[in-house]
């Protein structure tokens, strides 16, 4: 596959999406939009795809770097308890600071996220039996043990319609304004561009990293500070989006291989266009009404997993 | 010259190297040999700083192993762990333009990509440069980690058990390999090798480890001798002479 389809399906989906909604916009409208329609477009419309398209290449991209430090191709955000952690951490920070402003709550996602990520990390070390399987099975029981504090405690304290808000991924309550701090993952998905050979070499493991002169603690302590800012913001502002980041770099990496300097781009795009291809659908099938993302995604995405643990004999 | 002093290394209180003193030649191939669980992976994990040694001291070129840079030190020792277990997606080119990681930091310039066309070239893979890694037979694979070890341009070139799951040809191409490396390019190479014959025949030293100390050391036709080997494995091995060559007569 071309980097150049990736970019002709995005710019095709992006155009669509804009001009799919309730309230009709035409392609020919563009030029003498009325106030309403103008309005429309700047606070729902843009704001909508623009989130799409970052939260799609972030969690991918996150995948991607779990992938190569975990040494496992089934690990990601959600196979990890990243996304969970990241839940416990919005939910601490509204248990213990009821009127906390976004960026207060972001940075508590963004540490419990590290934490857990990181924790995941040393079971990982710890464990003899590295099965390919076995791991991400770690990971979910592990998770679902901090979604479950998070439950518990949401329970305690009367919150759970608002923590399950976060449960399942949904872009229809995305207006200007509520969205902004996804931005913030921009930043953190240039650093991991960077870092792509080190990564690459950091999926090696530590004597190879070693070998090489490169200080492999360090390398794998970045990539986990990105995936957990960039997981973080994606759940705060649009909620848990499942399986994105688990068959987004497998399918690259069938293609692409595994050398993140050129695989980056791809999997960035193809995490952009999946979601947005998913949106429009949810958007569609039962039109006016919507399919939240988190369920759009999740169907498609356990299937494409399911033909992925299939294939499996043949690669990874 | 590698100059190993006094070295020992315990894990739980158990010494796995003890007391280890060792020159390693510039310029020739050095085999550690040994039963199993004698050390030799250890000592030569310690020599290129993937382990720290606990006593003693590992000079390389004049310099104590720990005051090198990292980054420095990666362009004096390259070492090649056991890489069978590394299903990474990387086509081979890719691969061995990773040597060249310690110089250009993953971005290369035009002579280090020269030093990966060279490198491809002295193992053979030009044809077979843009497959994966993961598609590959065994001696491809470890032909491909080899020359990106090539292409790292060290002087001194460590091997852990570089034969491990190759048949007798691959076997004997690797050897050859590593004998062009010191005769041709002026390397270093130092491996643990479990084959006596293949040390007997390729190598210059021998090294023979067992219980976590050395126990003798010197050129081959010194070490491969009856009751030499008969003191390393407790075994009984005859020896014939076949042109120049002594051969381990080790299966009965």
């Amino acid at each position: 596959m071309k980097i150049r389809y990736l970019v002709i399906a995005l710019v095709v989906f992006s155009i669509s999406s804009i001009f799919i909604g309730v309230s009709s916009i035409g392609l020919t409208d563009i030029f003498h939009l009325n106030e309403f329609q103008q309005q429309i477009l700047l606070h729902s419309r843009l704001p909508r795809l623009i989130s799409i398209i970052i939260a799609g290449a972030s969690m991918a991209i996150c995948g991607l770097i779990m992938q190569q430090l975990s040494r496992n191709k089934f690990v990601s955000p959600t196979t990890a308890g990243t996304m969970d952690s990241a839940r416990l951490g919005i939910l601490v920070s509204m248990l213990v600071f009821s009127a906390a402003n976004p960026l207060f709550r972001a940075g508590s996602a963004f540490l419990f996220a590290l934490l857990g990520t990181f924790l995941f990390m040393k079971i990982l070390d710890k464990i003899k039996f590295k099965d390919a399987i076995f791991i991400p099975l770690v990971g979910i029981m592990f998770g679902n043990i901090i979604g479950s504090i998070t439950m518990f405690f949401a329970y305690k304290n009367d919150m759970i319609q608002t923590i399950t808000a976060w449960l399942q991924g949904d872009f229809s309550m995305v207006l200007s304004g509520s969205y902004e701090l996804l931005y913030i993952s921009i930043p953190a998905l240039f650093i991991a561009y960077l870092y792509a050979n080190k990564f690459t070499i950091a999926g090696m493991g530590e004597d190879f990293s070693t070998n090489l002169g490169m200080n492999h603690k360090r390398v794998v302590n970045v990539g986990l500070i990105i995936v957990a800012i960039a997981t973080s913001v994606v759940v705060l502002t649009v909620g848990v989006i499942p399986f994105l980041g688990l068959i987004i770099p497998n399918i690259v990496s069938i293609y692409q291989g595994d050398n993140l300097r050129s695989n980056l781009p791809h999997t960035a795009l193809l995490g952009a266009v999946f979601v947005l291809f998913c949106d429009i659908l949810g958007r569609v099938l039962i039109y006016p009404y919507e399919i939240p993302i988190g369920l759009t995604v999740g169907v498609i995405g356990s299937g494409v997993f399911i033909y992925l643990l299939l294939r499996r004999k043949n690669y990874a | 010259m590698i100059k190993v002093k006094n070295l020992s290394k315990k894990y739980n209180d158990k010494a796995v190297v003890n007391n280890v003193s060792v020159n390693i030649k510039k310029g020739k191939i050095t085999s550690f040999i040994g039963p199993n669980g004698a050390g030799k992976s250890t000592l030569l994990s310690a020599v290129s700083r993937l382990i720290k040694h606990d006593v003693g001291e590992v000079m390389i070129d004049k310099k104590e192993i720990n005051s090198w840079k990292s980054n420095e030190l990666s362009k004096k020792v390259a070492i090649l762990k056991q890489s069978n277990n590394l299903n990474v997606r990387l086509t081979i080119r890719e691969l061995v333009s990773f040597g060249r990681f310690p110089y250009s930091q993953g971005n290369l310039t035009q002579e280090d990509w020269a030093k990966v066309d060279e490198a491809l070239s002295f193992m053979e893979l030009h044809d077979i440069e843009n497959q994966f890694l993961d598609e590959l037979s065994g001696g491809q694979r470890q032909r491909a980690f080899i020359a990106m070890v090539i292409a790292q341009d060290t002087e001194y070139i460590l091997l852990d058990e570089p034969l491990n799951n190759l048949d007798m040809k691959h076997s004997v191409q690797i050897m050859k390999v590593l004998r062009r490396l010191v005769d041709e390019l002026g390397k270093t190479v130092i491996l643990v090798i479990h084959d006596i014959n293949f040390a007997s025949f390729y190598s210059d030293y021998v090294v023979a480890l067992k219980n976590g100390e050395i126990i003798r050391q010197g050129p081959t036709n010194e070490i491969i001798e009856q009751g030499t080997l008969k003191e390393i494995y407790d075994m009984d091995i005859p020896i014939k002479q076949i042109d120049k060559c002594r051969v381990c007569v080790y299966f009965a």
